[in-house]
């Protein structure tokens, strides 16, 4: 017991420098944050190493450099969590899916006689057909439209729903096409908040799905909740409707399936457009900035193959009628349709000025939220109050530190001290650990560190008392340390393991600040357990070894 | 010469105040939950929905002006509560101000937002809000399912847990205590209506850890002792054992205390309430591991014969390093 292998001596020596080491850039924050930040910048941004020689020199490269992220109560910054309207998606498949439909039936007139699109439910397309005798024809026709629903859970279904009611043909999304396509919509508005908070640049913002239908946004450093909703909250949906006439009031009365639009620049000016887009953004591949013949600044865009043939057949079909360009509900430009337009890319005219132009193309190309977001939870941290809980949690944690380390001491003497090493040593694994799984420090975290501190000695209590007991039957010190050891251990990871087992709980069932906590006290577990049966029994056994004391005292 | 809280050897017989323990917290327990259900608790946002807006100020603050001000926006029901803290500097007045959740809406708007901020800022013009959180009532909800689950799922870990590693009967004496806890605590911010919200459900969760630390270390002791002292009675053995661990549980939560302390006094006022319960916990928790584990566990004696293991779930596991 009291002889520990040479290898075992290195190992557990290697576990603490390596702690120590990837604890320390922790110490110099600031000056490592400059310098991974002017990495990145190098990296990613193509900065010039000359300039940022400044920052770059602050830590030197072999170091590690990796450190605890501070999360937002402690750094400032904005916390959003959004819905997902992934039941827009089933409306707009609808109404994409109307015209198809309407193709298909317009060619078997003769036996379904005429068709109208009737007003239906959300989600729902509703057809009523002239001839209730063709209705077996008809369902089997716009069945043929489904298509198998790409999915792995989903294979073998059919994309749609199609069942008879009346002489009206009812068409839905099938279930198993609805969850495939939520679960796109998800990761589609995951990407697209990702590539928008990007546009902006801040450090390490987290952007994560959460649950069925839910987005977690959280960016340290920006202003407020508020800023960071306009960024991400705008849909960026552009279509492309025919105009059918102009109105005079958002409450003029709309004939079926169209709708009215107002005009974004013109007050009082609205537009009739049909509901169901001729063209929507997603056809689109690519837009920049550019001008038109004028000289007017214009969004260029490109159109994939679908999107080109789609509006080639269009224009070439309705030359001279006009045609609005909508966006989020806005009609931006409504021109008229000069010629056809085949080789599949266009102008977007009447943007104000440059700027606009240019904002526009960036969202066009991020790309549109396939859904809207509605905001459940926002939260904003002023970057001052996270700065004093900070100061507040470091005063806090060096008195109980300092507390304990002279309590342990004088309880327990030069064995107290080596507990105190030990304690000391633990707190740098604890930040170690947190900066090389890249883990977050919030405030509870930091509760969770100064809970740690109290509770790390309780192993090494553990045993001295038991070597205190061992003592009393008078074996010699040798014999009392390792009973003491051995016969404390299974008390130790008893005690352990279930305040191991609630952190695991708070940490999956938790979130946030929570987790935060979860996650230091969990590490706090195993560090303290590390340092008591192995840092401490280390330390003892090698002092033992120099003194051969022939009689100790715990 | 060392610092000795106890004695280096103790023979006190805390059965002696076992059943008066049980009336007393049987009392305690019954107050906590009449007053859960007749005071209930001051929930957070986290939990009732509703937005809460730190304010910041250099000039001493009218809690009634502040209310004046904001009534007149007609938002239902608001809250405002100055903040003292020893580690504000004197000129440093905070206070929160919660508003409830706005009828059919799921979070707040940022009008309101910034009507609220306008209307303070008309009383006190050097005021700053350093913090706006809001969470809509579907989440709220939510977030007390989870919490509730989160607690039961805790205490129905350790419960099976402690019955792999010991028996049923340490395992339903270990759950009662650390109940008997999380009850108390839950009674305590009602009586004292301090906010719950989230972090006071972390703060739970490691009541029930460290309350479940003190019991174990006590029955590793007993269980120890079981097989040492195979003629003694329960009673006298358990008695034991809680002597014999007495001077390390005192230590622990000495150095706990200490730490927890220094966090509650100069750790901010934003985690106060957090530090509190751990505060409460540790103190209720090692008095539940002393008196209401080994009670119950006496109550409901123990199968002594130890060194015939019976294939039973709990004895194979409990022999690994015994």
């Amino acid at each position: 017991m009291l002889n520990i292998p040479t290898w075992n001596r290195v190992l557990i020596w290697g576990v603490v420098v390596l702690g120590l080491a990837f604890a320390m850039p922790n110490l110099f924050y600031d000056r490592v944050e400059r310098r991974n930040d002017a990495v990145t910048a190098i990296e990613e941004a193509g900065g010039d190493p000359a300039d940022l020689a400044g920052d770059l020199g602050g830590w030197p490269s072999y170091l590690p450099s990796s450190l605890v992220n501070l999360g937002l109560d402690l750094r400032g910054g904005a916390h959003l969590l959004a819905e997902v309207q992934v039941e827009e998606v089933y409306e707009a498949r609808m109404d994409s899916l109307w015209p198809e439909v309407r193709n298909t039936l317009r060619d078997l007139r003769a036996e379904v006689g005429g068709i109208r699109r009737q007003d239906a439910p959300a989600g729902e397309l509703h057809v009523l057909i002239g001839n209730s005798e063709g209705m077996a024809t008809a369902l089997a026709a716009v069945r043929e439209l489904a298509q198998p629903v790409v999915s792995l859970t989903g294979v073998g279904a059919s994309t749609l729903e199609v069942e008879a009611r009346g002489d009206v043909i009812v068409i839905r999304l099938s279930e198993a096409e609805r969850a495939a396509t939520d679960n796109r919509t998800m990761i589609q508005s995951v990407e697209i908040v990702r590539r928008r908070v990007d546009e902006v640049g801040t450090r390490e913002p987290t952007i994560q799905r959460q649950g069925q239908r839910r987005i977690l946004i959280q960016v340290p450093g920006i202003g407020s909740a508020e800023e960071l909703k306009r960024l991400i909250g705008t849909t960026a949906r552009l279509t492309f409707h025919p105009v059918t006439g102009r109105a005079t009031s958002a409450d003029a009365e709309a004939p079926a399936r169209e709708m009215i639009v107002p005009d974004r620049d013109n007050e009082g000016l609205f537009y009739r457009v049909e509901s169901s887009p001729v063209l929507t953004g997603e056809m689109l591949t690519d837009a920049q900035p550019s001008f038109d013949q004028n000289g007017r600044p214009a969004v260029a865009f490109n159109l994939n193959t679908t999107g080109s043939r789609i509006f080639c057949d269009y224009t070439q079909n309705n030359i001279g009628a006009p045609f609005a360009v909508v966006l989020d509900g806005e009609v931006i430009t409504a021109p008229e349709i000069i010629s056809a337009i085949c080789q599949g890319s266009g102008q977007i005219t009447g943007s104000r000025n440059v700027a606009e132009s240019t904002e526009l193309a960036v969202l066009l190309r991020a790309g549109a939220l396939p859904a809207g977001l509605t905001f459940l939870e926002e939260r904003t941290i002023g970057p001052e109050l996270g700065a004093d809980s900070i100061a507040a949690g470091e005063i806090a944690a060096v008195v109980a530190g300092i507390a304990v380390l002279v309590y342990m001491g004088l309880s327990y003497g030069l064995f107290g001290l080596f507990a105190n090493a030990a304690l000391i040593i633990n707190v740098g694994l604890i930040f170690g650990l947190l900066s090389l799984i890249g883990a977050t420090l919030t405030l509870p975290g930091i509760a969770g560190i100064v809970l740690t501190i109290g509770m790390a000695v309780d192993a090494n209590v553990l045993i001295f008392e038991r070597i205190r007991e061992e003592l009393k039957t008078a074996k010699g010190p040798a014999r009392a340390i390792e009973l003491g050891y051995e016969k404390a251990r299974s008390a130790i990871y008893d005690a352990n393991i279930t305040t191991f087992i609630t952190a695991v709980i708070l940490f999956t069932m938790g979130s946030g600040p929570v987790r935060g906590f979860a996650i230091t006290l969990g590490l706090g577990i195993i560090t303290s357990v590390f340092t008591a049966l192995y840092v401490t029994r280390l330390i003892l056994v090698i002092w033992f070894e120099r003194r051969r004391p022939k009689k100790i005292e715990v | 010469m060392r610092l000795k809280l106890v004695p280096a050897e103790t023979n006190w017989d805390f059965f002696r105040f076992s059943t008066l323990a049980m009336i007393g917290s049987g009392a305690a327990v019954i107050a906590s939950i009449v007053l859960f259900f007749m005071v209930g608790l001051n929930f957070g946002i986290d939990f009732r929905g509703g937005t809460t807006i730190r304010t910041e100020a250099n000039s001493p603050v009218e809690v009634g002006e502040y209310r004046d001000a904001l009534d007149a926006l007609g938002l239902g029901d608001i809250s405002i509560t100055e903040v003292f803290d020893p580690t504000f500097a004197e000129d440093r007045h905070v206070t929160m101000v919660n508003i409830q959740a706005q009828e059919g809406e799921e979070s707040v708007s940022p009008d309101m937002i910034a009507a609220v901020e306008a209307a303070l800022q008309e009383v006190d013009p050097t005021i700053t809000f350093p913090s706006v959180e809001s969470v809509g009532p579907t989440v709220s909800g939510e977030l007390v399912q989870t919490a509730v689950l989160a607690v039961m799922l805790a205490i129905g870990a350790v419960l099976i847990y402690i019955w792999l590693r010991f028996e049923w009967q340490f395992s339903l004496g270990a759950v009662a205590a650390l109940v008997h806890d999380v009850i108390l605590t839950i009674g305590v911010f009602c009586l004292l209506q301090i906010q719950f919200d989230l972090a006071i459900i972390a703060a739970l969760l490691t009541i029930v850890g460290y309350s479940l630390n003190d019991t174990v270390v006590v029955f590793d002791r007993v269980r120890e002792n079981l097989r040492k002292y195979k003629k003694r009675e329960l009673k006298e053995v358990l008695n034991l054992s809680i002597n014999e661990t007495l001077s390390r549980t005192v230590m622990t939560s000495v150095t706990t205390l200490i730490a927890l302390i220094s966090l509650y006094v100069l750790g901010g006022d934003v985690i106060r309430g957090f530090v509190f319960a751990m505060i409460w916990g540790v103190v209720v928790g090692t008095y539940s591991s002393v008196f209401i584990a080994s009670t119950v566990l006496e109550k409901l004696g123990v199968k002594r014969d130890w060194s015939k293991p019976d294939g039973g779930a709990g004895t194979q596991f409990s022999n690994v390093d015994a």
